[in-house]
């Protein structure tokens, strides 16, 4: 790599060509200020249409001031970032952008953690010298999302996160000049498009332009009525990530803690969805061992199969791939399984009426909150799971009923819905899912028991991993994919016939849950992914058991209750069927 | 062409087109035909004389005559009078406008004298749906030569040497443009020629491409050529139907006569021509924005570089070149590069096409060698400014140019002398407006169009030139403070410095020019609130006179707000707080006794 030698801000600078001022002045303790920018690293995505101009800096000897993030440094080079000239222009800049910014600042779901807020905050700004009229569209609510596109600021954020990460091309941007804007096509709701609600749109938006349909109303109003009996879930991603919320560092588990908190805002029973995700390993890993064995056979049966927890990723195959909707497992998610024994095995235990049991389930994952109120996962009108928060609405509930998070005591989930194993806990990260169908499917094939159950070739942040398990003698072919472009690859090629796995994980956040559209907001630092992922294998080293088919109240629910994985009951309960939603794409 | 002793040449240009040159040109035809002279004399259909203002235009040959706003009913007595009797038809010569003298043919024209047309050099002049025409002015001699006899490297270095520079705004070098896109490493290349022509009233490439497709053509095989490609894209906007209808006529011809397909000149060099159509978004012009266009991508720019010489259409080397840029290209084989350097002054060279427009005599599209100046242009090809008014300023480079002055006049037109006026070259409009135009509206005309055709993609191009645009509509109303002026030079400073791409940086212009070479007039329009040319209806003011005013009621009865007070037979008075300028008090005095300031 060619090494060059540049001024910035009067100091010497040395980096490799290709290096961008942004990343050269970083690197030496200059940080320029971004907006529209988002980099994260390791993560394979990168958002740099310089369209905000913000970080524009002065290189000596050009004519118009450059984009740090979209310059590349030259031999030579002499970058002033914050001469009277650049912060002239910079809080034009800023200003106009907030020129066309509603000022509701106080009201709005993201005060407080709003970046162009922040920023105007940082750079001073106290006048808007240039006001004028201000660009309005119409409000966008879908059963997640909320589009509220009078506060975009065309960072594009959103529109590279559906186009080029997710592949999904929900949103592009739209218009022209000042009314452009980023949109459904047509400016249609989102509800008319290819949206799968992976809520990775709001992960990125810089202000509150997407935000989540927040319902921690309905929570508080559930919870207050006094003929419901109020049962909440908790997803695994949640406890590696609710604790930044409180300003812990990323990474830090908040399990006991979070049921505490949980239990003092008045749930009756804290459960947790890992044990649902035990419950999932039960039938997905038994319908991949059916198919593995039909295969083996020689039967002719659709392999590889896919898991079917995502619920964005399924959105995305009954929208992009309907014709091969048979190949993913049948299996219902764990939010969506817990429900369904909670209103059923549960209600039945506590004697309460269906009606008077209200789920709630608390996520990492805004697809979840479209998921419950699919109609086919209500009996009778009466969803399985009532609401669905994110782990940021989760945060808003406890802070708003006074409870001290840091000083809440740990304690432990209520029994029978609160057990889980190490299998469970590592849902929330890609990989962890299969690793987990793995340590079952192993045990169940081959009779024998897993020395170590800690399958590392499957962990990891690579977009695309596969690995080979032995299942004594018998090679079984996994692969994983997380994000949804990543999945899409893996999909075309089953489409195409080249794919030679046996079983595939898909996970549409980049990182799998833990880096879901519900979860405490990144801002670009993908480091804080990394350290969730850290704490949720932390959290399954600690579990007693690791094994999902090894816990208790899962034996217990299939002796009782189930009978055995893919029973009728277990099939009306606990496994659905996909839709070809192609065609639902409609323009008004 | 040879065996005709005249040649009736008719102008088939848009502006002529829609004037009816179709029936005048059929009539021609049957007035020959009836009249036996179908072996004498050959009437065919050209490209743009550029003479619009006059238009339809009919020229006969080999005598120069030039006739003007021929009607289709005007046929007749050209053929009877001109092609049989030899008599010229005065009525349809050209008068000139001060003199009143009618001018006996082209030769003797003011708007033509001055010119000099070298990418125009075939338009109004030959057939531009018959290659033999083309051919038999040199056509595909260039190409001929280039990959006969020529290296790509050598040909590149003609045009280099040559000095053309991008004649769709920009000024790049073309000669080093082709050999940074040759230097790229990659197997598929793409010659681009960009036909967008997003400036209103700019129309020379529409022009071109509709008089002399072939050169379009050649040049772009030539280009090829020295790149190494093999594909051509012509993106042209759908707006232009009838040059798409030539362009597509003279690929099929081309092909047809092996000078497009594969190994062409059996020199195994293969090239072919598809079409792209631009939706008419002035930024696809640029050429980041245009590629993205072509790709079925949202048409806006992205940062260079790269640029698209490195990676271009769906990533590949790609040369974007301007029509006129092209057309240029195979007379400087031909002619060679020396005679093309010694045209125009030391930067500049060769010609440049301008679009003459507004309050001028002879509006139209002209030629002239680069370093002429505006006062030439203007008084001589222009032939002055209409109805004899007073000359105010003129402004170059389309609707992100400047507005130059009297003191400008006299400088040489070139790419680097207009940017230092605080203009550009552009593609070549040149509005010319008279003391009856108001600076300040001039500038909030142009950044009306510039806040309707950006793309958004920047800030400061998508609310910063609205944020301009509102407070030069805030002047105009009469609401606007030295503040304002103080915002509009910093923001366009700032919009200057900080957009994205060309059409954003300099966007601006006619907020900065006017500003520097008008500021008394809008100090007028917002500590005076008066507008001096009368064009900001909100500046206006009605009063009365009092010397005139009887007292007769007319205006008070008649205003419709209820602004005028005043007893009978007593003088009246306008309250300027509720008067809505609407001017019917003095439509209906009859005594003269209301004064517009």
């Amino acid at each position: 790599m060619e090494t060059i030698k540049l001024k910035i801000d009067g100091k010497d600078v040395t980096t490799t060509k290709g290096t961008t001022i942004l990343k050269a002045a970083k690197e030496f303790g200059i940080q320029i200020p971004t907006l529209c920018y988002l980099h994260l690293e390791d993560l394979n995505i990168e958002n740099k249409p310089a369209g905000c101009r913000v970080c524009v800096v002065e290189v000596e000897g050009r004519r118009n001031l450059a984009p740090a993030c979209a310059t590349e440094c030259t031999d030579g080079m002499v970058i002033n970032t914050h001469n009277i000239r650049v912060l002239n222009a910079r809080k034009t800049v800023l200003e106009l952008i907030l020129s066309d910014h509603p000022t509701d600042c106080l009201v709005c779901a993201k005060n407080g953690i709003c970046e162009l807020q922040t920023m105007a905050q940082e750079m001073g700004i106290r006048e808007l010298h240039y006001q004028g009229e201000q660009s309005h569209y119409r409000e966008d609510t879908s059963p997640a999302i909320i589009r509220d596109v009078d506060k975009c600021i065309m960072c594009r954020r959103c529109e590279m996160m559906c186009n080029e990460v997710q592949t999904v091309g929900a949103l592009s941007a739209v218009n022209r000049g000042f009314m452009s804007v980023v949109a459904p096509a047509f400016e249609m709701n989102l509800d008319h498009s290819v949206c799968t609600y992976c809520g990775q749109c709001v992960a990125v938006c810089p202000t509150g332009a997407l935000t989540e349909v927040d319902h921690t109303n309905n929570v508080i109003r559930a919870l207050a009525d006094p003929t419901k009996t109020v049962i909440v879930q908790t997803a695994p991603a949640v406890r590696a990530a609710l604790g930044e919320e409180f300003g812990l560092p990323a990474g830090t588990l908040v399990t006991g803690k979070l049921t505490a908190a949980l239990r003092r805002l008045g749930f009756n029973y804290v459960f947790d969805t890992d044990f649902a995700a035990d419950l999932t390993i039960m039938e997905e890993g038994t319908e991949l061992l059916n198919r593995l064995n039909r295969h083996l056979k020689g039967e002719k049966v659709a392999l590889p199969i896919l898991t079917s927890c995502c619920p964005a990723w399924v959105n995305f195959f009954e929208h992009q791939f309907p014709d091969m909707r048979d190949i993913p497992s049948t299996a219902r998610s764990p939010q969506q399984m817990f429900g369904a024994i909670a209103k059923t095995y549960f209600a039945d235990k506590i004697q309460v009426k269906r009606e008077n049991l209200v789920v709630v389930s608390v996520m990492p994952c805004l697809a979840k909150k479209y998921e419950c109120q699919r109609e086919e996962f209500a009996t009778d009108g009466n969803p399985d799971v009532d609401f669905s928060i994110s782990t940021r609405e989760l945060a808003h509930l406890i802070k708003q009923s006074n409870i001290d998070f840091m000083s809440l005591p740990d304690e432990d989930f209520d029994n029978p819905l609160g057990e889980s194993t190490g299998a469970g806990v590592i849902f929330g990260t890609t990989g962890g899912v299969i690793e987990a169908a793995v340590r079952t499917a192993y045990e169940v094939q081959t009779g024998k028991k897993l020395e170590n159950v800690d399958f590392k070739e499957l962990r990891g942040m690579e977009y695309i991993r596969e690995a080979t398990i032995d299942f004594d003698g018998l090679p079984i072919r996994i692969g994983i994919a997380h994000g949804l472009g990543n999945a899409r690859e893996l999909l075309q090629d089953i489409k195409d016939g080249k794919s030679h796995f046996h079983a595939i994980e898909i996970m549409a956040c980049p990182g799998g849950c833990i880096g879901g559209g519900g979860q405490p907001l990144h801002h670009g630092d993908s480091s804080i992914i990394k350290a969730r992922q850290k704490a949720i294998y932390e959290e399954d080293r600690n579990k007693a058991i690791r094994k999902s088919h090894e816990n208790p109240y899962i034996i217990e629910l299939y002796e009782k209750f189930l009978g055995k994985p893919m029973s009728d009951k277990a099939h009306h309960l606990l496994h659905t069927h996909y839709f070809d939603k192609s065609k639902e794409i409609t323009v008004e | 062409m040879g065996k005709y002793n005249m040649h009736v040449l008719v102008c088939g240009g848009t502006g002529c087109h829609a004037s009816e040159s179709e029936t005048l040109l059929q009539n021609l035809k049957t007035e020959v035909l009836e009249h036996g002279l179908e072996n004498e004399v050959q009437v065919i259909v050209t490209g743009c004389f550029g003479f619009c203002e006059k238009g339809p235009i009919v020229k006969i040959m080999p005598d120069n005559t030039f006739y003007t706003e021929v009607t289709p009913d005007d046929a007749r007595v050209i053929v009877e009078e001109h092609l049989i009797k030899g008599r010229k038809v005065n009525r349809l010569l050209y008068t000139h406008p001060e003199t009143k003298e009618t001018v006996a043919d082209s030769k003797h024209m003011d708007f033509y004298k001055k010119q000099l047309r070298i990418a125009l050099r075939n338009c109004g002049f030959i057939d531009p749906e018959n290659i033999e025409e083309y051919i038999a002015r040199d056509g595909y001699e260039a190409l001929a030569r280039s990959l006969n006899e020529l290296t790509p490297e050598q040909v590149i270095e003609i045009i280099k040497k040559s000095g053309l520079r991008g004649r769709g705004g920009g000024g790049f070098p073309t000669g080093l443009k082709w050999e940074i896109t040759r230097k790229s490493v990659s197997d598929i290349k793409y010659v681009v020629c960009n036909a967008d022509e997003g400036d209103p009233g700019a129309f020379m490439d529409r022009s071109i491409l509709e008089g002399d497709p072939h050169s379009v053509i050649e040049a772009m095989a030539i280009c090829g050529y020295c790149i190494g490609s093999s594909i051509g894209l012509v993106y042209i906007r759908a707006e232009y139907p009838l040059a798409i209808e030539r362009l597509k006529t003279a690929i099929a011809q081309a092909r047809d006569y092996g000078l497009l397909g594969e190994d062409i000149f059996g020199s195994g060099f293969n090239f072919d021509i598809e079409l792209r159509y631009g939706a008419g978004a002035f930024v696809c012009g640029e050429e980041t924005a245009l590629i993205h266009s072509m790709e079925g991508l949202r048409g806006e720019p992205t940062v260079k570089p790269p640029f698209p010489s490195v990676s271009g259409y769906f990533g590949q080397p790609t040369n974007v070149n301007n029509v006129e840029t092209l057309a240029n290209v195979p007379p400087i084989i031909n002619q060679g590069p020396e005679w093309f350097s010694t045209i125009g002054n030391e930067k500049s060279k060769g010609t440049k096409v301008f679009a003459l427009a507004g309050k001028i005599n002879n509006v139209g599209l002209i030629e002239v060698p680069m370093g002429t100046t505006l006062r030439e242009v203007i008084y001589e090809i222009g032939e002055g400014i209409k109805d004899g008014k007073k000359f105010k300023a003129v402004q170059t480079g389309g609707p992100s140019g400047g507005c130059l002055t009297e003191k400008h006049l006299d400088t040489p037109i070139d790419y680097e002398n207009l940017i230092a006026s605080g203009s550009m070259m552009g593609s070549g409009g040149m509005i010319v407006m008279d003391e009856d135009d108001c600076m300040v509206s001039v500038a909030k005309f142009y950044l009306e169009f510039t806040v309707e055709e950006s793309c958004g993609k920047c800030t400061p191009c998508r609310v910063g030139n609205k944020r301009l645009h509102e407070i030069l509509d805030k002047i105009t109303q009469g609401n606007g403070t030295r503040e304002d002026l103080d915002r509009l030079r910093n923001l366009s400073h700032v919009i200057k410095d900080t957009a994205l791409c060309g059409l954003g940086q300099t966007s601006p212009n006619p907020v900065l020019s006017t500003l520097d070479n008008f500021w008394d007039e809008f100090v007028e329009h917002v500590v005076d609130k008066k507008c001096r040319s009368g064009q900001c209806k909100a500046l206006l003011q009605y009063v009365i006179v009092p010397e005139n005013c009887v007292g007769c009621t007319a205006c008070a009865r008649n205003c419709p707000v209820n602004a005028i007070s005043g007893e009978r037979k007593e003088i009246h008075l306008i309250d300027q707080s509720i008067c809505i300028k609407c001017g019917v008090c003095m439509e209906k005095c009859k005594f003269n006794a209301v004064l517009v300031k």
